[in-house]
């Protein structure tokens, strides 16, 4: 029964965190037309920025966290202006292969610059763990889980309460409507890159309090992004967070009851039967 | 004698009724035009007709055959396809080889399949461009394209989607003439069409779709003149003045 | 026109000559070792160019299907002593069971759910694969050394398996020809251009799919045999990662995905700098091959989406073009 209980809470907290990976995602997707498939791999980099920083002066992640936002937000829409932007009218192939590409290149230049090994902080801020009834809750995870609802909740204030946001929609809905009205596009490309990898920033700077980071680590939550986004419905927060939470759930009921080596199969099977059978995801619009 | 005809044919989209109980027939050899204000359905029974949708209801007959939710792959092989109101040129491949794609349903090799799309070519006058890519064709030359391209499957049945829409007059002039030479083939033709001007002259019989039903049908010159359907046509021009309006 | 075939085949004749010269020019082991490998990958790149250019279907799971044709093979080798050429065949047998499985939910996927898609299922085989204690799990396994001999698929010199990676290649590019020259290879195209349309003309787009992928998954498999056979040894990470796919289907866009010659000057081209870079700047795990691919794959979506193949084509049209014009100044 504890391990039950055990197996949820974890699984919850790292579903939030999923959720608000996902975020990032749905949004360039919805708005710039473009499946990023390095996305995971911006995560890595947001990761590995936290993890720098906290080597090189000792600042914890938590409180580096504005500065890997910002830095990664830049980043977001430098990769716009550079490798994004020349594909937005190319063929389907030039689209997916861009990115793709980008994956590789940023994969290659993390194990360049920090080597192949895994690297974690070894003293956070918060570390350790509370026991409810039982149950140990790490609170790094808390706080990332916590931190994600919030950031979650500005992206979605962001775009559902300002004006930025209306011009967001209108373009995701429209691009030539918009443009009519006055809204130019390649500003809102450009808030959507910025907003898209800045949420990413909060969640690497989060997760790297108990996460390992290697080059590699974008792989696992780039996909498990794609598959929250698949399960949520596209373009839908709430969705994100429910589908974010199911795989949280999955993945960690998978590795705790069958082999932990195995835990994203079921995770990918998911992905799976939720495009094939229900293509608009649980709570997909269309 | 009836090519094809649908008996009390019904398409839903969850609450909206898109057909509904529509009788509708085309006889061999004739050319019909289908007409009808916006949102008159024309479409969704275009897309059931050639097996894009499955219908809800009713009965779609071709050839005598019960032929209802079968695929457009299908329904090409036994004679009747037809072309798309957004042209759906394949881009990347050359005029030539947009045809083949056609003649490959009877033709048995590469050669035979070549042979037969030069013809049709030069029949519809786009063999001068047969080597330039499909993609970088003007728009009318696409339309004209796309009707050839479906001739090359050998139908007995055509059915054409808005063929003049987006062309200038004399554009549409060369689409008329073209049409008629095609229905001189020998081809059945249904023309659905938004503007009634176009249809009017070239077709022997007039079907009017409105709201999902069929509101009218026979001669053109009598059609024109029916108060119903100048009642559905003015309705949406109205309407559409109305929402000007409200947009002002 | 009629003047430029007997030339093309004059040239083809000529680069079949040479190829089959090679070895006896050839001796050296490193160089025989870039060749055949050179030589797998165009295989593998034109069999992923069935789906993922001529079809217009972008796999990233393609690994999945050598992974099975070498463990296919191996398995059948090493538990129950099946002759490895007979196992190659199973191995293709294999390979068209499991595309014909995945093809039904895939195809209904188009463009970016497809590639994910594709990727999940590559990465559920190899962690599979990782974990299956009874298959060498991610140790993999060590093939038996045997007698060198025709017989046996294994042979002490590498004259042999050159001859068998370039019989592969032809068999391919042949399947490629009869393609390309045929209904099949028209089709194709008109789905990846656009499915609707080709289905008004009477395309049955999952049946040609079907065509295509059973087919590249044979060959796919086949090259995953001679993998096995010639490096003797496997594990699911060099036969199954993501890695290998990405290789795999960078060999055909970098030449030109959906072109003929395409696949061939892609593996020409990246084969040996992937295996230069690799040992000349290898080593300390500094990722270099990464950093190129990406950069390469970049760039290549960015201002060459059509890859090698259209670059060379449109050289060549400026060059009849500019031709034609001093001909015409003359007269």
């Amino acid at each position: 029964m504890t391990d039950l209980m055990q197996v949820l809470a974890s699984g919850v907290l790292m579903g939030l965190v999923y959720a608000l990976i996902s975020l990032g995602l749905t949004l360039i997707w919805g708005v710039v037309e473009i499946v990023n498939f390095a996305h995971g791999d911006f995560l890595m980099l947001a990761m590995y920025l936290a993890f720098t920083i906290y080597a090189a002066f000792h600042l914890d992640p938590l409180i580096s966290l504005p500065l890997v936002v910002i830095a990664l937000a830049i980043f977001g829409v430098i990769i716009h202006k550079f490798v994004i932007r020349p594909v937005l009218k190319a063929p389907m192939l030039a689209q997916i292969f861009v990115t793709f590409g980008l994956m590789i290149f940023l994969r290659g230049m993390a194990q360049f610059i920090w080597g192949p090994d895994y690297k974690a902080i070894p003293d956070p801020l918060v570390s350790g763990s509370v026991q409810i009834g039982g149950v140990y809750l790490s609170l790094p995870q808390m706080v990332a889980g916590v931190g994600s609802v919030l950031g979650a909740a500005i992206i979605a204030w962001i775009v559902y309460r300002t004006e930025l946001g209306r011009g967001l929609r209108a373009v995701a809905e429209d691009r030539e409507a918009a443009s009519l009205m006055g809204i130019s596009p390649e500003k809102m490309y450009i808030a959507t890159w910025a907003l898209g990898a800045g949420s990413l920033g909060i969640a690497g700077a989060l997760l790297v309090n108990f996460f390992y980071v290697f080059p590699e680590v974008g792989g696992v939550f780039g996909l498990l992004a794609f598959v929250t986004v698949a399960l949520g419905g596209f373009g839908s927060v709430a969705g994100a967070f429910i589908a974010g939470i199911i795989i949280g759930l999955v993945q960690m009921s998978a590795g705790f009851f069958i082999d932990p080596a195995i835990k994203d199969i079921p995770v990918y099977l998911i992905y799976l039967l939720v495009v094939v059978l229900r293509p608009q995801g649980l709570l997909g619009e269309f | 004698m009836k090519l094809l005809e649908t008996r009390g044919l019904t398409k839903r989209f969850g609450g909206l009724l898109a057909n509904n109980n529509v009788d509708f027939y085309v006889d061999k050899g004739e050319m019909v035009g289908l007409i009808g204000p916006n949102g008159a359905g024309k479409t969704t029974f275009f897309n059931v007709l050639t097996g894009f949708y499955k219908p809800d209801g009713g009965q779609v007959l071709f050839k005598g055959q019960s032929v209802g939710g079968k695929s457009p792959e299908w329904l090409c092989a036994r004679g009747l396809t037809r072309t798309f109101q957004v042209v759906k040129t394949l881009k990347g491949m050359s005029v030539l080889e947009n045809v083949m794609v056609g003649a490959f349903v009877h033709a048995r090799n590469a050669s035979e399949a070549r042979r037969k799309s030069e013809e049709i070519l030069r029949f519809g006058g786009l063999y001068e461009k047969k080597d330039m890519q499909a993609g970088g064709l003007t728009i009318a030359d696409k339309k004209r394209l796309e009707m050839l391209r479906a001739l090359a499957t050998e139908p007995d049945l055509l059915l054409l989607d808005e063929a003049m829409a987006g062309l200038n007059p004399s554009e549409v002039q060369e689409a008329v003439a073209l049409v008629r030479r095609i229905h001189q083939e020998g081809v059945t033709i249904i023309l659905v069409e938004h503007v009634m001007e176009v249809v009017m002259p070239l077709s022997q019989r007039v079907v009017v779709l409105a709201g999902g039903e069929k509101i009218a049908e026979g001669p053109p010159d009598v059609i024109a003149h029916d108060p119903v359907v100048i009642q559905a046509y003015l309705g949406e021009k109205y309407a559409r003045r109305r929402q000007a309006l409200g947009e002002l | 026109m009629a003047r430029r075939i007997p030339r093309q085949a004059w040239a083809l004749g000529l680069f079949l000559l040479i190829l089959l010269l090679i070895p006896l020019a050839i001796t050296n082991r490193y160089w025989m070792n870039l060749l055949i490998t050179t030589f797998m990958f165009v295989s593998l790149g034109q069999a992923w160019n069935w789906v993922g250019g001529y079809a217009g279907q972008i796999s990233f799971g393609h690994a999945a299907f050598f992974g099975l044709g070498a463990y296919t093979s191996t398995l059948l080798l090493t538990k129950f002593g099946v002759n490895p050429w007979l196992g190659m065949l199973a191995a293709g047998v294999v390979a068209i069971a499991v595309a014909f499985l995945i093809g039904w939910p895939v195809f209904r996927l188009q463009g970016h759910y497809f590639a994910i898609a594709t990727i999940a299922l590559g990465e559920i085989l190899r962690i599979g694969f990782d974990n299956w204690e009874w298959a060498g799990g991610a140790s993999g396994i060590e093939l038996p050394i045997m007698e060198s001999s025709f017989l046996h698929f294994q042979f002490f010199s590498k004259v042999p398996y050159y001859f068998i990676a370039l019989a592969l290649a032809l068999i391919t590019y042949g399947i490629t020809w009869w393609m390309t020259n045929s209904k099949v290879g028209y089709y194709l195209r008109a789905i990846r251009e656009d499915q609707d349309a080709a289905r008004a003309l009477g395309v049955n787009p999952t049946k040609y799919k079907y065509i295509a992928l059973m087919l590249s998954a044979m060959i796919t498999a086949f090259v995953g045999t001679f993998y096995a056979q010639y490096i003797l040894f496997i594990d699911p990470a060099s036969t199954m990662a993501l890695d290998l796919s990405i290789l795999i289907s960078l060999v055909a866009v970098l030449g030109g995905a959906g072109s003929f010659l395409g696949p061939l000057l892609g593996a020409f081209l990246l084969i040996p700098i992937n295996e230069l870079t690799r040992s000349f700047l290898g080593g300390g795990g500094r990722a270099y091959n990464l950093i190129i691919y990406g950069a390469l794959i970049m760039a290549i979506a960015i201002w060459q989406p059509g890859g090698l193949w259209e670059l060379l084509e449109r050289w060549r049209k400026r060059r009849r073009g500019r031709k034609q014009e001093v001909t015409h100044e003359a007269a």
